[in-house]
């Protein structure tokens, strides 16, 4: 990591194709430590396809993308994270044979360095165990500690689902659709809570609730077909030409009931 | 809000560790016991295969059931134990190395896990399906190499060795039955907690992470692929040591038990004890050795019948016997056992209606077949049968039905009676989740 680096996180003219569909057209972006992102656009836009990008699930066809001033082309998932980004998946992705406590340590365990240890028992794994409370009390399940994850309610897998990607202590955290399918009441608490946890980290969410994206984020990035085409302060994007020229339907309206509705 | 009073039968067994020094006393003292309650010399030689079958089934399930990896061929590695310790046993015997025999295990052990890490490094790449089909390609490998150098495999006949040599140590020999069987026992309850152990650490949980969900994991620092290696080296090496003791017990080690019948009986039997939970595979060992043993010798369609009762596992039970008796515990922790009593009795005799009247068939089928010359009148259980008669086909079918009928109208019974008192349990768990 360098903490030199002025940015958490950089894209620069990132591109991917799928065959000859080019889903991401040059991509770039410029992320300061400590910022929040809302990054939206229309269904298609490529939002989860740049997810992907960054997290290392996919490889970029071209362009770079740089963590702290570093490289990250070519590396694998878990060599990302260990660089020190986490993300969340749209739809649930737990260990959904394990506890609650159990999903949260072993989010923590490479960032304490536990790695493939088998000679020490994780119950004389104090740090990897109290962080693991911590992340559990943070995301309010203390009271769910050994249910299984398989067995938990909507609302609280979700709330896993955030929790083992902020447990590795990452400094830039992708959420991908973190309030996706809640009710409104659980929306707003949901915010909260992802505001509460993630004070002090960059980070990038992708979100289709304008309320969710104004609540949330200091800058907005607005991907169309592929391309970040205004990425600003949410008033400024809000009165850039271009954005309101690709987006002028649904979601400048979407977003301005909610603006109403505040 | 004290600890004790917290929710969810989880923490009821979280809160039994004298509990688990008890298991433990208990799991050696049945150890130690075992010989002097049965002390004829077939029930010994089927203690001391107990023995080694269970450190190998739960060797297996260390990738089965904590790993969510089907291995075909996982024989490879206890029998390449069984040669390399049987090699190491007569190279000891002729003076070429010094080794004690009680040793010899670890030798097979350590070999066990270096073909783990030489094999498994292919085999680890890929989980799942893919997994599975490359375990059964290099479990064919191995056992046509194994056929290909009979200067190390013995050929048809086999290598065979002596674990009687050196200076006795405190007069142990290893001649007599029982000094191995306690040799195998030290082994066994040594494996089961070092394996036990392993499902506590780092690696060990990370493994069941991976069997959960190894995309996720990729996304919190690990690489899959390590973790399976990493358990699958472990796992060869416990297979090694099962392979060493059996070479030991004896003292002939043939090509077959590096092939699929045996990979497919240790697939078998750690799946009827149950994969889920860790004891699952000790339950499923000493099946094997009964069915292997007893039961084979009991009747010729004994693999017939394996088959079966394999077949209703895996559709009615698929977590095996252990989680069969896991859900009994939880129901019982909950005081809701009693009422379901008449209908496990009412299951118990309908099941064995229904088995009656078909062995009497598969027996009288497998008579025709193979004791033709014996003609037409066979044992079975005391009476005289003519299987050829008309009449006791019809009463063997007629009882069969009838149990049929009689089964599925207590199934249903016991279904209803299941999930009434699962819902009991659900509202008193709830209950208690409000009062804290």
């Amino acid at each position: 990591m360098n903490p030199a680096a002025e940015f958490a996180l950089e894209l620069r003219d990132v591109r991917k194709s799928f065959g000859k569909t080019e889903i991401i057209r040059g991509a770039s972006l410029q992320v300061r430590p400590g910022e929040r992102v809302a990054v939206i656009g229309p269904n298609g836009a490529g939002k989860s396809t740049l997810f992907n990008l960054i997290s290392g699930r996919f490889g970029s066809t071209s362009g770079d993308i740089l963590l702290h001033g570093e490289k990250l082309d070519g590396l694998k998932p878990y060599e990302i994270n260990r660089k020190g980004l986490a993300r969340s998946f749209q739809v649930s992705n737990l260990f959904v044979r394990l506890s609650v406590f159990e999903n949260l340590r072993c989010a923590v365990l490479w960032s304490l360095n536990y790695k493939y240890s088998f000679w020490r028992f994780l119950a004389d794994a104090k740090d990897a165990n109290a962080r693991a409370e911590e992340v559990m009390h943070m995301i309010k399940l203390d009271k769910r500690r050994d249910v299984l994850a398989m067995n938990l309610t909507y609302a609280e897998q979700r709330a896993l689902e955030i929790g083992i990607t902020i447990a590795g202590g990452a400094s830039v955290i992708l959420l991908d659709e973190p309030t996706a399918g809640m009710s409104r009441s659980e929306t707003a608490r949901f915010v909260n809570l992802i505001r509460e946890i993630t004070v002090g980290k960059t980070l990038l969410t992708v979100e289709h609730d304008m309320g969710v994206v104004f609540g949330l984020a200091d800058k907005i990035a607005v991907l169309v077909y592929g391309e970040v085409i205004a990425f600003d302060t949410p008033e400024k994007v809000r009165a850039n030409d271009r954005v309101k020229e690709a987006y002028l339907g649904s979601v400048l309206a979407e977003a301005q009931a909610a603006e109403a509705g505040h | 809000m004290t600890a004790l009073q917290q929710t969810g039968w989880a923490d009821r067994f979280r809160h039994i560790n004298t509990g688990r020094w008890m298991v433990w006393g208990g799991y050696a003292l049945v150890m130690i016991a075992a010989p002097l309650l049965w002390k004829s010399s077939l029930s010994l030689t089927m203690l001391t295969q107990m023995g080694i079958s269970i450190i190998a089934c739960l060797a297996f399930n260390m990738l089965l059931g904590q790993g969510g990896m089907l291995s075909f061929g996982h024989a490879v590695y206890s029998g390449l134990g069984s040669f390399f310790a049987i090699h190491a046993l007569n190279m000891a015997s002729k003076g070429q190395i010094t080794l004690p025999v009680s040793l010899v295990p670890l030798v097979a052990g350590g070999f066990g896990a270096l073909f783990a890490v030489l094999l498994g490094f292919v085999t680890t790449k890929k989980a799942g399906t893919p997994f599975a089909m490359i375990t059964l390609g290099v479990g064919e490998l191995v056992a046509a190499m194994a056929l290909m150098f009979p200067g190390f495999f013995g050929g048809e006949g086999g290598i065979t060795g002596n674990r009687v040599q050196g200076q006795p140590f405190l007069g142990i020999t290893y001649g007599p039955q029982i000094q191995l069987y306690y040799l195998i026992a030290i082994y066994t309850f040594i494996c089961t907690a070092l394996m036990f152990a392993f499902t506590r650490t780092p690696l060990g949980r990370m493994l069941n992470a991976v069997r959960d969900n190894p995309e996720r994991v990729e996304f919190i620092g690990y690489n899959t692929q390590f973790v399976r290696y990493f358990a699958f080296i472990a796992s060869g090496f416990f297979m090694g040591i099962a392979g060493g003791l059996a070479a030991l017990n004896f003292e002939i080690v043939t090509a077959e038990v590096v092939g699929a019948t045996r990979s497919g009986a240790y697939l078998l039997f750690t799946f009827l004890g149950g994969a889920v939970f860790f004891f699952g595979p000790i339950i499923g060992a000493v099946l094997l050795v009964l069915a292997l043993v007893l039961l084979s010798e009991l009747t010729q369609a004994w693999l017939l019948y394996l088959g079966l009762v394999f077949t209703f596992m895996v559709m009615f039970a698929p977590g095996g016997i252990s989680s069969l008796i896991m859900m009994n515990l939880r129901v019982a922790s909950f005081g809701k056992l009693r009422p379901l009593i008449g209908s496990y009795l009412a299951l118990a005799g309908t099941a064995a209606t229904v088995l009656l009247g078909a062995a009497v068939m598969i027996e009288m089928v497998y008579h025709l077949q193979l004791n033709e010359a014996l003609g037409p009148v066979m044992k079975f259980m005391g009476a005289s049968l003519n299987a050829k008669g008309f009449d006791t086909w019809f009463g063997a079918c007629f009882v069969m039905l009838v149990g049929l009928v009689m089964f599925e109208m207590a199934r249903r019974q016991f279904v209803k009676e299941w999930g009434r008192t699962q819902e009991e349990i659900e509202r008193l768990i709830k209950q208690r989740e409000a009062a804290t």
